[in-house]
């Protein structure tokens, strides 16, 4: 499995609004957490650590 | 009441050696008779190898050590002929429950494979495997074989020279020269031989303090394992309790590093901290409290010409995983068997390099393993810290986080992939967990089981055939294969030749080999040619 960077999401402003609603009300810290979980959760997901690293790879700051 | 470890087991006695007129030379000794040296000494005597063990006191281990043996440990232990004793004594759980803060966030049963004589582990003090050990080598010597274990003598000086080691022992009667052909030094972590020699122990130091305290509870609490991340009686940090044998149970807190130590061990506050754990309705007294901190690290080389260093000498981890002793018997199964041979001419003082290359990646192992399951249990920073508690408020909800709680993954042996003892694998569909380096998995055969005959020797094993006899090798022929002998070393492949180390590691395999091609695997295994 090789990692999706090209546009895979059907409606992306509604699943953007998901993400922005989900952190609605939470404290710095709540959202440092929750963070925490949605990564682990999709990395779960993924399950190949070969694509996970390449996530890792492309998340990473730009020079 | 005489406690185990207060009792002299091997008293300080004149040997003749100290009366010689020049330095008696010895083909091995031992420094050090903790469960490392001990085994190295079983081992060795019971193949007819010439012994001495130097021990600068006459007891088993004081306190409260390692306590617990996983299965690889008793293999070898049933190897040496004190497998059963340990294992009728050691306590063995099944069920776990991981707290976080003040919730239960969820248990699990360990369910191990079946079709091992062994257990996946036991819980045990150190003092009892080492009295164990101990009765081993007493019938061994009534039988004849060549040990001698000396009390009280400790070895002042070490110098290596091409052709044997020199050494000065003292003793109550002062001190005596003694030289040998090897010694393996197994005397623990602070090694005097190491420092002696001038030899560097690198590594990470742990920022850490942990209290061990033993305590004896009168109540029927049931046999787990708890481990509690951040619990209400120790804030921000972490605790964890099992059981030993005799009704003893381990606590394990964690303190930080800016403590006070005297005042932690205080009697009045340790008991204060366990009936928080336990509840106020359980009745305990404390047996032993210490504090200890760890660091992992290792020697850049286990082998310095004719010294070889085994056990906590030579590597150190922490203690999540059960990761030290354990792999410390590793050591002396892998280097008793090369060092019979070098000294018998049957293999090149080279297979003796074999020893360090294997065992310093089964300790780069190790310290990889313990490193993270401290890097969980005790997060570096704000990030880490957020993942880890992460991963424990998912586990409580869902299982695929479970995997992720690390509070020690358990010591197995290491599989020595790229050893240059190992033949390339030839048996196409066999499992990888058989492939060469690889310990061999038990399975039921008969009325015992398969590691019962694998035996000091090289062993031929043919599955699904009958073993071809080839000299230096001692055959066992299974034409009927059973599924668990399948599942573990066949694979998809219809029959199979194994050749076998005699620490049970696997050298070659093979669909179907010639004799010359059995022999080559077989001189490769043995370090090539003497």
């Amino acid at each position: 499995m090789t990692l999706t960077l090209t546009p895979n999401i059907d409606a992306p402003d509604d699943l953007y609004a998901d993400l922005l609603a989900a952190h609605e009300g939470l404290t710095d810290d709540q959202s440092a957490a929750f963070n925490a979980r949605l990564i682990l959760i999709l990395a779960n997901h993924i399950g190949d650590r070969d694509t996970f690293r390449e996530a890792l790879k492309a998340a990473a700051p730009i020079p | 009441m005489t406690r185990l470890f207060d009792t002299p087991l091997y008293p300080y006695a004149r040997h003749p050696d100290q009366d010689a007129a020049n330095p008696v030379r010895h083909p091995v000794i031992v420094i050090g008779a903790g469960p490392v040296g001990l085994a190295a000494a079983l081992d060795l005597g019971q193949q007819g190898v010439p012994v001495v063990v130097l021990d600068e006191n006459d007891k088993v281990s004081h306190g409260s050590r390692a306590i617990c043996f996983a299965k690889r440990t008793l293999e070898i232990a049933d190897r040496l002929g004190c497998g059963d004793p340990l294992t009728d004594r050691g306590v063995r759980w099944n069920l776990g429950k991981v707290f976080f803060g003040d919730r239960k966030v969820y248990e699990f049963n360990l369910l191990p494979e079946d079709g091992h004589r062994r257990p996946a582990f036991v819980n045990l003090q150190q003092y009892h495997l080492e009295n164990d050990m101990v009765t081993r080598l007493r019938t061994l010597q009534a039988q004849g074989a060549p040990i001698d274990l000396r009390g009280n003598s400790r070895v002042t000086d070490i110098a290596t020279h091409p052709d044997h080691v020199a050494l000065t022992v003292d003793t109550p009667e002062g001190p005596y020269a003694l030289e040998a052909e090897y010694v393996i030094a197994c005397d623990g972590a602070g090694s005097p031989t190491r420092d002696r020699l001038g030899l560097g122990f690198t590594g990470r130091v742990f920022e850490d303090n942990f209290l061990i305290a033993d305590v004896t509870m009168q109540a029927d609490f049931p046999t787990e394992r708890w481990f509690w991340f951040d619990p209400p009686f120790n804030p921000g940090q972490s605790a964890l309790l099992h059981k030993q044998p005799d009704g003893v149970w381990r606590i394990d807190l964690q303190l930080g590093w800016d403590i006070d130590r005297e005042k932690e061990k205080e009697p009045d506050r340790v008991r204060a901290r366990v009936r928080q754990m336990l509840g106020d309705d359980v009745a305990f007294e404390l047996e032993w409290v210490s504090i200890y901190t760890f660091q992992c690290r290792r020697m850049e080389r286990f082998r310095h010409g004719r010294v070889l260093f085994a056990g906590d000498a030579a590597h150190q981890v922490s203690p999540f995983g059960a990761r030290g002793a354990n792999s410390g018997l590793q050591d002396t199964d892998n280097l008793c068997w090369k060092l019979r041979l070098v000294l018998a001419g049957e293999a090149p003082d080279t297979l003796l390099d074999s020893y360090d290359s294997e065992r310093v990646e089964a300790a780069d192992e190790n310290i990889l393993n313990s490193s993270r399951s401290t890097d969980f249990i005790t997060p570096k920073s704000k990030t880490s810290r957020l993942f880890r508690d992460a991963v424990l408020d998912l586990s409580e909800h869902h299982a695929f986080a479970r995997p992720f709680v690390n509070s020690g993954r358990l010591s197995v042996p290491c599989i020595h992939a790229g050893s240059p003892l190992s033949s390339p694998d030839a048996l196409p569909g066999g499992p990888s967990r058989t492939r060469p380096g690889a310990p061999c998995p038990d399975a039921p055969l008969g009325n015992g089981y398969l590691l019962d005959h694998l035996r000091n020797g090289f062993t031929l094993l043919a599955l699904g055939r009958e073993a071809p006899a080839i000299p230096g090798t001692t055959p066992l022929g299974l034409p009927e294969v059973t599924d668990a002998l399948r599942t573990r070393y066949l694979g998809e492949a219809p029959s199979a030749l194994y050749l076998l180390r005699p620490d049970q590691h696997v050298a070659a395999r093979w669909t179907d080999a010639t004799p010359a091609e059995i022999e080559t695997a077989l001189t490769r295994a043995k370090g090539g040619h003497a």
